[in-house]
């Protein structure tokens, strides 16, 4: 009986050895030596790279990161919850709704991104709409900026606490609403003392799968920020292509995904199931 | 005494069926009140329209003098407990139970708190969790939670059926007292007779959205006015259309002296249960029947054949 | 209030599907500009006779294909064992795949190519972008097929086995047959999740295994070209095809 078993794990475990533990651990070597003359890396080992990170230039990288990417963290949260709510709300038609949402986030990241592009540059959509309609004179420069990485962020990933906060909602024990309102509480102070501590659990599952994607972008604030937002993302990109130097990209790599797990683990509950 | 609680002419109609169907009655201040019948019959809504969870089609809901069915439920003095006590699962019992009073920005709320706590008998737990509490220790949090905020009137829905049978006679009788100490009109549902015949200062007994009859437990047993609340409360042997309890059904092997109201049957069971015997019979036509017999009358067994009488001041007779 | 949210839910979608509406219409713009001139299919005839945009896509096609047949029998078989037999360790290493940002496991598996590279005679090529594109699909496979899984009963299969089956044959007979609306969607999952890459996918690829999406990027890159908008609604209504139909599976 046993054999068999580890068998179908086999697969799997080889390709994870193979394809996230040895990669991880060589980036984890790599960042700890030095650059080296022709690319690659070579010895001396060192701890520079790490200290580098201090650097006020790339600290606040990092800090900008953050903040980007809590602030559409936060934005997916409010504006995803009232979503929520209808979808759960709406009886027959539930299935509809959520696949109109589902549905434009799987289909291609990097051209809904594009999108956003068309729309904001000096000559897209909405400056040529509003300069034909005599609102303005001069295009809005609503491309390349934090604005624009902020707002392409939000909508790429909003379906990311959609879900989790409907399935919370579908879940909520509707009496407990009727008991709030059987206690004298009006509709919005049921919302913010009964409805909200109960969604706990859809907020937190929602906060942090947009928080850690956010947190290491490339793309949206590649092609939307233009090069005056460079994030962590585009950081570590660049030291692996451009400017060759692989320890540094390979240590602020190793910083990102140790505040990703650092997140998770605080946010984790007991009882709650990985996968 | 003068009505608490009002209902004129109530209907509610939903698309599928008509739940509440022209529905008045009369609640007293201070009495135990309890709406009886089987399920689907409409005790709920009635509930939930008392409550403000549904607005009824037709009809008025008068509550201390003043008319509330166009109320949200956030705006009528009146509080449920529900069958699944409905506890806020992220509050305490402290929490829980000061969540209404915190709406109303009570002053000592706290001593408050404590003083209800003491009447449902839960001070020492008041930073216990729902989840670490009995299944009676919630109803009684249920109860304080709605009590704290003084309601005209306190609606039950069904409070015991969640409990322990063994636990539900104990709890009855906690109840019953707590309704006397603190005075709050209480409108109980159930669909349990024993349990509205032991609690109830009034009964109203409900049947496919209509109230069959409203009285004291003694009346409603002994006067039923419809067949349906004959058999409703208690048992009751139909033969020929009239209707005999089972503690009025006498056996006895030899004919009865004055004759008048006797039938033959044969013993199909006999129980001995302590305090009586039930004796399970059939009559010639087939028809089923049990007589409550005390333990020193006759001794019968199964495939006896046996007279059945019974005095005509017990018969229980309803036009058809 | 349920006006209002009805409401707000109307902004919602509008918001989420109009920016693709918009950039399919001024797909068919006779002209360059974001003036409409008229409707025209040219943008179209144009990317098509693009050859490096339909090699791209070939190659995209290529990679995807394989890439899915290989994660979903690895995933399916996969969350089967850990069904039975659980492994904390592999679930982790899953999850951790998972909310791995994409940039690491990018630069990661290209230290780790470029590492055995010294070892094999080997270059950067389709192959190792097959082979990223599993290594990051496996996971989500994993969440499909578990999620299915859970609503089987084990005492099917105990049956078998009690009317003789091997568990192999069980496995065959009875767990895959109840698995296969899940393995297909989520083989379809795997497949749009393929196809759509470009982080990862531009660090591990050589010179001559260009992809779609990075054909899409260097496009963009130069700004905003309504070949672009052409090529953009072919793969939004292919991508939303593939994904209607898997919905549909899942909820079967």
């Amino acid at each position: 009986m046993k054999p068999l078993r580890s068998l179908f794990l086999a697969p799997a475990a080889a390709l994870m050895i193979v394809t996230i533990a040895v990669p991880l651990a060589i980036i984890c070597f790599y960042s700890l030596l030095t650059r080296g003359a022709y690319g690659g890396v070579e010895r001396p080992w060192t701890t520079e790279n790490y200290r580098l990170l201090f650097d006020p230039l790339y600290g606040a990288i990092f800090l900008r990161s953050f903040w980007i990417a809590a602030v559409a963290t936060a934005l997916c949260l409010v504006l995803g919850f009232p979503l929520a709510l209808f979808i759960a709300r709406s009886g027959s038609r539930k299935n509809l709704y959520l696949s109109l949402v589902i549905l434009p986030f799987w289909t291609s990241f990097l051209i809904r991104t594009y999108a956003w592009m068309f729309l904001l540059r000096d000559t897209g959509l909405i400056n040529t709409g509003l300069q034909a309609a005599g609102l303005i004179h001069t295009p809005l420069p609503m491309l390349y900026n934090d604005g624009a990485v902020i707002l392409g962020l939000v909508y790429g990933y909003l379906p990311f606490t959609v879900l989790p906060l409907y399935a919370t909602l579908e879940r909520l024990d509707k009496s407990l609403l009727e008991a709030a309102a059987d206690l004298g509480s009006p509709p919005w102070n049921t919302l913010f003392r009964v409805m909200l501590p109960l969604c706990a659990p859809g907020i937190r599952a929602g906060a942090i799968l947009v928080f850690v994607p956010c947190l290491g972008t490339y793309l949206t604030s590649d092609l939307l920020g233009g090069s005056k937002t460079i994030l962590i993302g585009n950081l570590v990109q660049n030291q692996f292509t451009a400017a060759r130097d692989w320890p540094f990209g390979a240590a602020a790599s190793l910083t990102l995904m140790a505040v990703a797990m650092a997140l998770l683990f605080a946010v984790r509950r007991q009882g709650e199931e990985l996968l | 005494m003068d009505a608490i609680l009002e209902l004129r002419g109530v209907s509610k109609h939903f698309p599928s069926h008509r739940a509440v169907n022209g529905v008045s009655l009369e609640v007293q201040r201070g009495a135990f009140f309890s709406l009886l019948g089987p399920s689907g019959c409409g005790k709920t809504t009635m509930l939930r329209l008392i409550a403000g969870f549904e607005t009824p089609t037709t009809g008025e809901v008068w509550l201390n003098g003043a008319r509330i069915d166009h109320l949200p439920p956030y705006r009528r003095n009146v509080n449920t407990v529900f069958q699944s006590y409905a506890l806020f699962p992220h509050l305490t019992v402290r929490g829980n139970v000061e969540f209404g009073l915190r709406r109303k920005g009570a002053d000592g709320i706290e001593a408050h708190v404590e003083r209800v706590l003491e009447q449902v008998r839960l001070t020492g737990k008041e930073l216990r969790m729902p989840c670490d509490l009995s299944g009676g220790e919630r109803q009684r949090v249920a109860l304080a939670r709605s009590l704290v905020l003084a309601p005209d009137v306190l609606l039950l829905d069904e409070p015991l059926s969640a409990l322990d049978p063994h636990l539900r006679k104990q709890v009855r009788a906690e109840l019953k007292d707590l309704q006397r100490r603190v005075g709050v009109t209480f409108l109980f549902v159930t669909h349990d007779q024993e349990e509205a015949l032991s609690l109830s200062d009034r009964i109203a007994v409900m049947n496919a959205g209509v109230v069959e009859q409203v009285g004291s437990p003694q009346e409603i047993y002994q006067r039923p006015r419809t067949r349906f609340v004959a058999s409703f409360l208690g048992t009751i042997n139909w033969i020929d259309g009239i209707g005999v309890r089972p503690e009025s059904t006498r056996i006895s092997r030899e004919r009865p002296q004055n004759g008048v109201n006797t039938r033959l049957a044969v013993v199909t069971e006999c129980a001995f249960l302590g305090s009586v015997v039930h004796v399970a019979a059939r009559l010639e036509g087939g028809e089923a029947l049990v007589a409550e017999i005390p333990p020193q009358g006759p001794a019968v067994s199964p495939g006896d054949a046996v007279h059945v009488w019974w005095n005509p001041g017990d018969e229980l007779r309803f036009s058809p | 209030m349920k006006r209002g949210l009805a409401l707000y839910a109307t902004a919602v979608y509008v918001f989420l599907h109009v920016p693709l509406l918009i950039l399919a219409v001024f797909s068919f713009n006779a002209s360059r500009f974001t003036v409409w001139r008229g409707f025209t299919l040219y943008w179209y005839q144009a990317a098509a006779a693009d050859r490096e945009l339909v090699e791209s896509a070939m190659n995209s096609l290529i990679i995807a294909v394989g890439s899915t047949v290989l994660a979903t029998v690895i995933g399916t078989l996969g969350a089967y064992g850990l069904w039975k037999r659980g492994s904390n360790w592999l679930a982790g290493s899953l999850y951790l795949s998972l909310v791995t940002p994409e940039i690491v496991t990018g630069v990661s598996l290209l230290a780790f190519f470029q590492w055995v590279f010294r070892f094999l005679d080997l270059r950067l090529g389709m192959h190792t972008v097959i082979l990223a594109h599993v290594a990051f699909s496996v996971a989500y496979v994993v969440v499909v097929v578990m999620a299915r899984l859970r609503t089987f009963d084990p005492a099917l299969e105990e049956a078998a086995l009690d009317l003789g089956a091997t568990e192999w044959v069980a496995f065959r007979k009875v767990t895959l047959p109840h698995l296969a609306p899940a393995v297909a969607a989520a083989a379809m999952l795997a497949f749009t999740i393929s196809i759509d890459d470009y982080v990862i996918t531009s660090l591990v690829a050589g010179v001559d295994s260009q992809t779609l999406p990075m054909a899409i990027y260097a496009l963009a890159r130069r700004g905003v070209n309504p070949m672009l908008n052409a090529v953009s609604t072919v793969v939004i209504v292919a991508l939303g095809a593939i994904v209607l139909f898997s919905e549909r599976l899942r909820s079967a």
